[in-house]
């Protein structure tokens, strides 16, 4: 059977992380599983968790009012969902709405932001793994801003 | 007595067979030689020069099988005066056809290895034929998969194909749309967004590559990434072609005429030539 400390070695967020920091982490981390439909968070509330997504498909949700609900993204397996726990007044931003049966690892931002600050090192690796995710889906989020396959001059075909 | 070859420069008529539109701004087009004559063989990847008689001549990939020649098929998107007036055309209709001309697919140097196809757009299109040649040849591959970005839902091309093609057990089929809109259930984000998700060895892959050049770039950027080395990366280029045998230098790239050395290339020979601005 999988140990949390194994699952957790074993998601690329946490690829390469040294032995006895992935044991400090799974101190803070569980098991969750979500169904279809299931809302893990809603934007406005607390951000007092992010989540390393094993297996299944969550939709990064905004509601705009005369629209309904707009996804921003889809988050799958092997990736990370929420960075809100890191930076005040850590409130989600958007809604994580499940969209097909998710397995996931849940991360406690408290537990993990007091580890941090007690060993900056730990700190540091977190913020550079969590710097990498903002910086990729910063730089998707701006090709999308290009609107790339439009029929404007910046579009190809 | 020794067989002419027959002169590139002239098109020969071909009659449309079938004019079938994909999605609001993109058609395909279904085309037999008049007088009944053989279509010549072509590569996966080539393009021919349409010409619309009256209008003019643009070069359009070949998007059929290329173990089925009959009838010539090309994919495009109305968006200038030509793919405009060739959407318009009727069965029946006749325009002019030059090639196949270009550079073609690396699916031989491909065999044994595992093949990732990334496309984004009509840039399936010209991708279309090494989806036909994998199925037929499946056998010979090791994992084949296809990651598809379009612009929303509505804008997917050969969407029965995709789903087709999802369905089967041998193929792996991403899709992702820019833009969600209605009840779409798929994934949202670009397509280079899918690359870490899919299955393939990256040591032993040949990565194609076709759509907008900006996509192309960050595409290639994360399949190095993901390790796939960059003599092993493909893409399609499209300039302003217009003799197609590099003889007039309207599609010249710096050392390269894109109708005649490309429009595949190696990534490796020109990555450095795409960040480069042009005049």
């Amino acid at each position: 059977m999988q140990t949390l400390e194994s699952i957790l070695a074993g998601h690329p967020f946490f690829n390469g992380l040294e032995p006895q920091y992935l044991q400090l982490i799974t101190g803070c981390a569980s098991n969750t599983r979500f169904g279809v439909g299931d809302f893990m968070f809603r934007e406005g509330e607390d951000a007092s968790q992010f989540y390393l997504i094993r297996e299944g498909k969550v939709a990064l949700e905004i509601f705009a009012a005369q629209y309904g609900p707009i996804t921003i993204e889809t988050i799958e397996a092997g990736e990370v969902l929420g960075w809100s726990w890191i930076f005040p007044p850590y409130r989600w931003h958007f809604s994580g709405h499940v969209m097909e049966p998710t397995r996931a690892i849940a991360l406690d931002g408290t537990c993990l932001r007091s580890k941090g600050e007690a060993d900056h090192n730990l700190g540091y690796e977190l913020m550079k793994r969590v710097a990498q995710i903002m910086m990729e889906r910063l730089q998707a989020t701006r090709i999308r801003l290009l609107d790339i396959y439009s029929d404007h001059p910046g579009g190809r075909l | 007595m020794t067989a002419t070859l027959p002169d590139p420069m002239v098109p020969r008529p071909y009659r449309v067979q079938h004019v079938r539109r994909e999605t609001a701004d993109t058609f395909t087009l279904e085309l037999v030689p008049e007088g009944g004559s053989d279509i010549p063989p072509f590569a996966t990847g080539q393009f021919n020069m349409l010409y619309v008689f009256g209008t003019g001549e643009i070069p359009i990939s070949i998007s059929g099988d290329p173990a089925k020649r009959r009838p010539l098929v090309h994919t495009t998107r109305a968006v200038g005066t030509v793919s405009r007036a060739m959407r318009e055309l009727k069965p029946d209709d006749v325009i002019g056809v030059r090639g196949p001309f270009g550079s073609h697919w690396p699916i031989e140097q491909a065999e044994g290895k595992d093949v990732v196809i990334a496309a984004g757009g009509i840039g399936l299109a010209p991708l279309r034929s090494v989806m036909y040649h994998l199925i037929s040849q499946r056998e010979k591959y090791g994992k084949a998969v296809l990651l598809y970005g379009a612009r929303t839902p509505t804008n997917i091309l050969y969407r029965r194909e995709l789903e087709h093609w999802r369905a089967n057990f041998d193929l792996e089929v991403y899709v992702t749309v820019d833009n969600a809109t209605g009840s779409w259930r798929g994934s949202v984000g670009v397509v280079s967004q899918l690359i870490p998700r899919a299955p393939f060895d990256p040591k032993n892959t040949i990565a194609m590559i076709c759509g907008p050049e900006i996509m192309m770039r960050f595409t290639a950027a994360e399949f190095e990434k993901r390790g796939v080395a960059i003599e092993n990366i493909y893409i399609s280029m499209e300039r302003n072609m217009k003799c197609a045998i590099g003889l007039c230098g309207h599609c010249q790239y710096v050392p390269h005429f894109v109708c005649k050395d490309g429009p595949v290339f190696q990534y490796s020979q020109i990555q450095g030539l795409l960040t480069k601005w042009e005049a």
